[in-house]
């Protein structure tokens, strides 16, 4: 039963459009699907590893400047009377570029700052959201500055021979979300349940133990930081086509909590947490809006929070394992697969 | 020992200074393959010291170490683990949360052999280095004699078994040499004597041994060779006979009820 349940989620999750009519409520789904695959990203760093980014959302953000300039084009005078010109590319090379360039980012922020652990790493990793943001704010000729970056084209779908659609309305976004999100949930589950995931994990319960056995600690954080920034890269890239403009303000930190927030709701560590996270965080400012003032939105959302951390410290979906396993002494295993031996 | 083993380890003139104290002063030993070699000494002589040093957790002050004709100096601790040369903890050291099997699944880190492609898209050959790293735990876990306890927490096992279990991570990583922090400590006798049995098999299957332990009559039963350290230096080296006999090591570590019960032994 428990084996089949996450093909029955993305089955529900699937169907979704064809039965749910309010297209602003398709909105929130594709907003919190965008989200919750950069939740999931920082899930790695987090939860795996246990190094708490709170500058995630410079990945996401530069994957979204990277895919939208891609698709945009631009024409950037470097030196004195040096131009780089940059035609506009199909979209999907803008989702290339954003994964291949945030993964780049978070390699060398990665092999840069994991000399450090603990509140060091954190104020590297905002730091480095923050340059980032300033960077997108300032170099004007490249992203518009505060004026944005207007009229980036939608994704478009199709095969050569057959044709080409774009994908403006909600339906195709949606699909394009879920399945893009159910790509980086199996990716995530392939590596954490390998060889180089139990590594991560023994780096963070006992690093001294972890080396002594041989695992090279900082190999790992940084593979562990390209895939979480390549993933994030990839939302970003979603977010900014879907949207259609993005402005400096995508870099707010308001962003990263509310990715940490869906993480440590959800059960940071394992791998529905995000999921869960994301859709409980995604969900509750569309519940709260049919009754409740925008200045209360942000209270009850916050109170929400507060609660959940109170009561279930660890997270929802280790709670519901709990409550499910109550009665048994055997730990869950690390791995899904059945073991192979006779015991 | 009858024939001149070669030499394994090599310690020559390594000192460890922690600002102006001296932990090690000028250490010179060499464990033959093999060899099952005890580092013996009161509390405070610099054994552990020299543990953190030769395993790369501690950088040496002065000096050279070399394991196999490889240099051991500057290299990292994951690096000295993956020349065969591993140790174990003083303190108990497992991963607490995880069930036995999967602490010993992750030891086996250096054993696995699929690329990051074949694990992110879960390819033939990861899954194959997957059943084969899943096989070499259950035999390890058979050969410490805890896969009874495999899908166990952990953190929950007894006392003993979880000292077992450190040895059974370290042996995950297939060392050729193993460096024992005083495995012994805080067991009772069975548990003491089932882990006399495990290195009396270790030492058949010609694994060379650094042992650091306290447990004297344990010390004098398996070591083929004894160092004692004091304040850092070397006082004494030889076999258990002639170290039991040493006058100064009978004053500077053993004290009298040990040089007493030495003697009826």
């Amino acid at each position: 039963m428990r084996r089949f349940f996450p093909y029955l989620v993305v089955l529900l999750l699937a169907s979704v459009p064809a039965w749910l009519g309010d297209p602003y409520i398709l909105n929130a789904f594709i907003t919190t699907g965008i989200f919750t695959i950069a939740a999931m990203s920082l899930n790695l760093l987090l939860g795996y590893t246990g190094q708490l980014s709170l500058g995630h959302v410079a990945f996401f953000g530069i994957g979204a400047y990277v895919s939208a300039l891609t698709s945009l084009g631009f024409d950037v005078e470097l030196f004195e009377g040096f131009h780089v010109v940059h035609e506009p590319w199909p979209v999907v090379y803008g989702l290339l570029f954003a994964i291949v360039f945030s993964g780049l980012c978070g390699y060398l922020v990665g092999k840069l700052s994991f000399r450090v652990r603990g509140a060091y790493f954190v104020i590297v990793t905002i730091s480095f959201a923050e340059v980032v943001r300033l960077v997108a704010l300032n170099w004007v000729e490249l992203t518009q500055g505060p004026l944005a970056l207007t009229n980036i084209p939608p994704f478009t779908v199709g095969f050569p021979g057959i044709g080409y659609t774009n994908l403006y309305g909600k339906v195709g976004n949606y699909y394009l979300v879920l399945g893009i999100g159910v790509g980086a949930y199996v990716i995530i589950k392939h590596l954490v349940e390998s060889r180089i995931g139990r590594a991560m994990v023994a780096l963070k319960e006992n690093e001294s133990l972890a080396v002594s056995i041989g695992i090279n600690v900082t190999r790992y954080l940084v593979l562990a930081a390209v895939v979480s920034a390549a993933i994030a890269g990839a939302s970003g890239s979603l977010y900014a086509h879907y949207l259609r403009i993005i402005d400096p303000d995508i870099f707010l930190f308001l962003y990263t909590v509310t990715m940490v927030i869906m993480v440590i709701t959800g059960g940071k560590g394992t791998l529905a947490g995000p999921v869960v996270g994301g859709a409980l965080f995604g969900a509750i400012p569309v519940i709260v809006r049919s009754f409740a003032a925008p200045e209360v939105q942000w209270i009850l959302y916050g109170a929400f929070m507060i609660a959940i951390i109170f009561v279930l410290p660890q997270g929802i979906v280790p709670a519901i394992q709990r409550w499910f396993a109550r009665g048994q002494t055997n730990p869950p295993r690390l791995a899904s697969q059945p073991s192979v031996s006779a015991k | 020992m009858t024939a001149p083993a070669a030499p394994a380890l090599t310690i020559e003139h390594v000192a460890v200074h922690f600002g102006g104290l001296v932990a090690i002063d000028d250490m010179n030993f060499v464990v033959n393959e093999g060899e099952l070699l005890s580092l013996i000494g009161p509390n405070g002589a610099g054994k552990t010291t020299a543990f953190n040093v030769i395993t790369g957790f501690l950088k040496p002050s002065k000096g050279d170490m070399r394991y196999r004709g490889t240099s051991l100096n500057g290299l990292k601790p994951h690096q000295v683990a993956s020349l065969g040369l591993v140790r174990t903890f003083q303190r108990t050291s497992v991963f607490r949360a995880h069930s036995v099997f999967d602490n010993v699944l992750t030891g086996l880190h250096l054993s696995g052999r699929s690329t990051l492609l074949d694990t992110l898209l879960r390819l033939p050959r990861e899954r194959a280095s997957e059943h084969e790293l899943r096989e070499a735990a259950w035999e390890i876990l058979a050969l410490v004699g805890i896969d009874n306890h495999a899908h166990e927490y952990a953190g929950a096992l007894p006392y003993g078994d979880q000292r077992l279990l450190g040895v059974a991570l370290a042996l995950a990583a297939k060392p050729s040499m193993l460096l024992l922090d005083e495995p012994v400590s805080g067991m009772n006798a069975s548990e003491t004597g089932r882990f006399m049995r495990l290195l009396g098999k270790l030492r058949d299957r010609g694994m060379t041994i650094l042992l650091v332990e306290h447990d004297m009559p344990m010390v004098m039963g398996v070591s083929d060779r004894i160092v004692v350290l004091n304040y850092g230096r070397i006082i004494a080296e030889g076999p258990p006979a002639a170290i039991r006999e040493n006058p100064e090591v009978i004053r500077a570590y053993l004290g009298q009820a040990a040089a007493k019960r030495a003697a009826h032994a």
